[in-house]
Order: C-alpha cells, then sequence, then structure tokens
C-alpha cells in the first residue's frame, strides 16, 4: 500500500461524487478521514457517505465539482492504526462448506476455525442487506470463490467467505458465500441503537465457541 | 378504532413516506414514495405536513374502511374514488364518515396513487421512517386484506385549495434526461447515440427497486467486473443483458455494474407513472 495517494472523482449525476482509489486500503483510509472531516466541520453538508470496495460515494452534495477539486489536491492520510479491543463475534465452525473451504485452503477442516479465528478483520463496507458488512482482512492465499449455485436460503448468523470478503448474514436470504459456521450475535435490529452491529470501519475478531 | 381496515389491499399496497435518507453506508437505502410530488400533495390536501405516511397504490388501487370520521385525498395516478358506492372527488380532500369503505379505483392513467389520511398512516417509524423498503424489508408489511393499520390525530385544517398540476395527459413517452457517468466509459461510443434513440420501452419487470427497460442493448467495452460502488437514486445501472435499468427508491445502496449515467431526481416521478410498454428517450447530457 502506498503511503499517499490522491484520489480521482467522478461524476454521479447533479449531486453526488464517486472519488475512486487503487485499493481497498485506500478507500477505506478516505472513509475514515472523510468521516473525520464530517465531524470536524470541514466537509460541506452531505448527506451520504458510503464507501465499497474501492471507492467513497459522496451523495446529497450541492455543488459536487467544488468538492471533487477540494479532494482531487488532497492526498489521504494512511488508515490510522487502530486502538482498543475489536468486536468479538462467538462462532460454532460447523458451516455446510467447511470441507470445501478447508479443501481450498489445503488445511484439515478443523484448522478452518483456528485459522479464521487468529485474524483481525475491519468491515470495509456494508451492502446486500441492512447490515450485511463485507470484512476485508484475509490474507490472499485464503481466498475462495463464490459457490458455482448460490442457496436460495442461507439461515441468518450464516459466516461466510467470497472472494476478499468475510461476512455474516444478518437475516435469513439466498446467497452464493461458503458458509464455515454461524453466530447467535444479532448483527441487525432496526429497534436497537444502533441497529447494525456493524458498521464501516468497525473491526472485528471471531471466537471460536462450541 | 383511531385507524382503518383494509378490505381490499391491491395488487401491491405500500405505506410509504419521504424515506429514510442518512443510512445507505448501512446498507438501508431510502425507499418513500416513489412520485413524490404526488405524495406530498396529498398530505397537503388533508392538511398534513408532507412527511407523513400515506398509502401507494399500484395500478388496481385498494379499498379502507376507517373506523372514524377522518378526511382523506387521492393523488398521484386519476382513478376514479368512491365513498361506499358513491363517486368523490380525486385529487381533492373528501371527507370519509366512520365506518363508510373508501376505495380507491384502477388507474385510468400511469400507476400509483397516493391515499393520503387527515393525521397520516401511524405505524411505528424504523429508522425515522414508515416507508416500506421492498428491497431491505424494513417498513410495515404490504397491506392484506382484513389488516388494520392506524391513523394519527390530525393536526391542521384541510388547506381546501392547492395547486392541481394533475391529472396530466397520460405518458405517452417517458423522457429522461441523463447525466452521464461515472462509468460511461465502459460502454461503446455510440452508447450515448442509442440511449437517445427511442428504441426502449418499460418493461413488465419494473418494480419499486428499478424501471427495467426492453430494448437495444449497450455494448460494453470493458471486460471484467467492476467492484461493488455505491449507487445513487436514478442511477442507470446496465447489467449483462445490456438493458438499462433505472434506480427507484428501494434500489441497492451498493452494486457491481456499471452505472452509465444518472437520471435527476426531478424526472424521476414521470418514471413512477409510466406503465410497461410505454416508450422511453434517454436524452444524454454532460455532468
Amino acid at each position: 500500500m502506498s503511503a499517499r495517494t490522491e484520489p480521482r472523482t467522478l461524476p454521479v449525476g447533479r449531486h453526488a461524487l464517486l472519488v475512486e482509489l487503487d485499493t481497498a486500503e485506500q478507500a477505506q483510509a478516505l472513509h475514515a478521514e472523510l468521516l473525520r472531516r464530517r465531524a470536524a466541520g470541514e466537509l460541506p453538508p452531505v448527506r451520504e457517505i458510503v464507501p465499497a470496495a474501492r471507492t467513497v460515494l459522496l451523495d446529497g452534495l450541492d455543488d459536487p465539482g467544488a468538492l471533487a477539486a477540494d479532494l482531487a489536491g488532497r492526498p489521504v492520510p494512511p488508515l490510522a492504526t487502530a486502538d482498543g479491543e475489536p468486536l468479538v463475534l462467538p462462532v460454532r465452525y460447523d458451516g455446510p462448506d467447511l470441507a470445501e473451504v478447508a479443501a481450498l485452503w489445503g488445511v484439515a477442516e478443523d484448522e478452518v476455525a483456528r485459522i479464521h479465528s487468529g485474524l483481525e478483520f475491519r468491515v470495509a463496507f456494508c451492502g446486500f442487506a441492512p447490515g450485511f458488512g463485507y470484512l476485508t482482512g484475509l490474507p490472499e492465499r485464503l481466498r475462495v470463490p463464490r459457490r458455482a449455485t448460490p442457496r436460495t436460503a442461507v439461515p441468518a448468523g450464516s459466516v461466510g467467505l467470497a472472494g476478499p470478503y468475510t461476512g455474516v448474514y444478518p437475516r435469513s436470504s439466498p446467497g452464493g458465500w461458503q458458509l464455515i459456521g454461524r453466530t447467535d450475535a444479532v448483527l441487525w435490529d432496526a429497534g436497537r441503537q444502533p441497529a447494525a452491529l456493524l458498521a464501516p470501519g468497525t473491526r472485528v475478531r471471531f471466537e471460536v465457541c462450541g | 378504532m383511531s385507524g382503518f381496515s383494509v378490505v381490499r389491499a391491491g395488487v401491491l399496497t405500500t405505506v410509504q413516506d419521504l424515506g429514510r435518507p442518512g443510512h445507505a453506508h448501512l446498507g438501508v437505502g431510502r425507499s418513500g414514495a416513489l412520485d413524490e410530488p404526488a405524495h406530498r400533495l396529498a398530505n397537503r390536501l388533508t392538511g398534513n405536513p408532507e412527511d407523513l405516511a400515506t398509502l401507494e397504490t399500484t395500478l388496481d388501487g385498494c379499498a379502507v374502511r376507517p373506523g372514524r370520521a377522518v378526511t382523506v385525498a387521492v393523488t398521484g395516478a386519476p382513478c376514479p374514488v368512491r365513498v361506499d358506492g358513491r363517486p368523490v372527488a380525486w385529487g381533492a380532500a373528501v371527507r370519509v364518515a366512520a365506518g363508510a369503505v373508501l376505495d380507491v379505483g384502477r388507474a385510468t392513467g400511469g400507476l400509483r396513487s397516493y391515499v393520503a389520511f387527515a393525521g397520516g398512516v401511524d405505524v411505528p417509524p424504523v429508522l425515522g421512517s414508515r416507508s416500506r423498503d421492498l428491497l431491505s424489508g424494513l417498513g410495515p408489511e404490504p397491506l392484506a386484506a382484513g389488516r388494520t393499520l392506524p391513523l394519527g390525530t390530525p393536526r391542521g385544517p384541510s388547506t381546501g385549495a392547492d395547486a392541481m398540476p394533475w391529472p396530466a395527459p397520460p405518458v405517452a413517452r417517458l423522457v429522461l434526461p441523463l447525466v452521464l457517468g461515472p462509468r460511461d466509459d465502459w460502454f461503446a461510443d455510440d452508447a450515448p447515440r442509442t440511449l437517445a434513440g427511442g428504441g426502449f420501452t418499460v418493461s413488465s419487470a419494473s418494480n419499486r427497486i428499478g424501471l427495467r427497460t426492453d430494448g437495444p442493448s449497450l455494448t460494453r467495452v470493458r471486460g471484467g467486473e467492476l467492484p461493488s460502488e455505491g449507487m445513487v437514486l436514478g442511477a442507470v445501472q446496465v447489467p449483462p443483458d445490456g438493458r438499462p435499468v433505472v434506480f427507484l427508491a428501494d434500489h441497492p445502496t451498493t452494486g457491481g455494474y456499471p452505472v452509465i449515467g444518472v437520471v435527476p431526481e426531478p424526472a424521476l416521478a414521470a418514471a413512477a407513472q409510466a406503465v410497461p410498454g410505454t416508450p422511453v428517450l434517454f436524452t444524454p447530457v454532460r455532468a
């Protein structure tokens, strides 16, 4: 990861701006910097700041052109080293794709839990469903493809892998990720404050249970 | 009972307000009334603030029975409106007696009618909004016959008089301005000409998530996958089949198909009222 990078900006309609970076790390760093600037009152009013794989979208701007000019000349500081403890999610590693993932990783089945629970992840962005986080932190060699045929129903709490991401299904839904386990943690509760357990920037660790 | 019971739900009738902006980073879309000006007008006609919840019908209306006397107004897609079988005014404040049946009939033009009640549909809000988001599943379930929904306390007198831009003539042709970008460079140089060529029609697979089109296929000049990126209301996403989809209120917050351009919000109310088969013309403009 290069220490400093200058973002590219792309127009999105008349009131939004897409900022594109080279890597996921840079996008996370820009997102953190934009949140810092918004909290400090250094950003014009903006309705949504939506990080994604390699971009950050700013929507609901009066003058996207002015902000584009501001961002283009401003290198993104690297992501600050996290302090404090990550959120811990207890997982039973008994998912239906455990054998498949173990084979892809070239390890014994019971090694998957040890490896996955030994990593620290970070919510890069959310999407797909309320509270569904795309967590980065998986080393390149542990990336697995999506299932060739998605399941029509994946139970809530299922912990899965797909490409560079790991994630937890907040509710039962169709899905194509490789499922390695299940957590009882409630990822999304609209009546709770905050409703989403995982928000972009949240650090996460999984813990073997049961 | 300070509410209404559902006599006839219609094919799809949902509770809608101005949606829940500000949560896209959590995977929660904006949602809200697709024809926002019609929703706002219905509220004004009943003396409500414009952000109270109304009912949004789809093509064949709905029928409800209020438990108390209430002022209502129907806007959006023009349709016959009846109270206990007697015709009453569309697009105006109408008094419905306790126990009478308000029947919002089949749209004679357009697709979605809005039914406001003085005091608003008072279901519990989710993240600040009472809108049903059909993609995320947030908000109250679509109406079902026999169910009862609460009404709020009326705030003020009906204004009685309001500007009535409707009924507009039926939309013979949907013209959508299109601000090109962010991914117009993923498509062949003739894509803007194809979009402006008028060969598209509204697909019957359209819904609150997106207005889908039938017609020519836009040619991609770039292969490979686009990593997921944030999506805005009005974004015109082009899936692998090449047929543009205009994102409406219940659109996903992120997506991996390239967005060739964005339809500005004021043009989306007309998109919400365009029936399947309506010709669609995009008029590309540079940002």
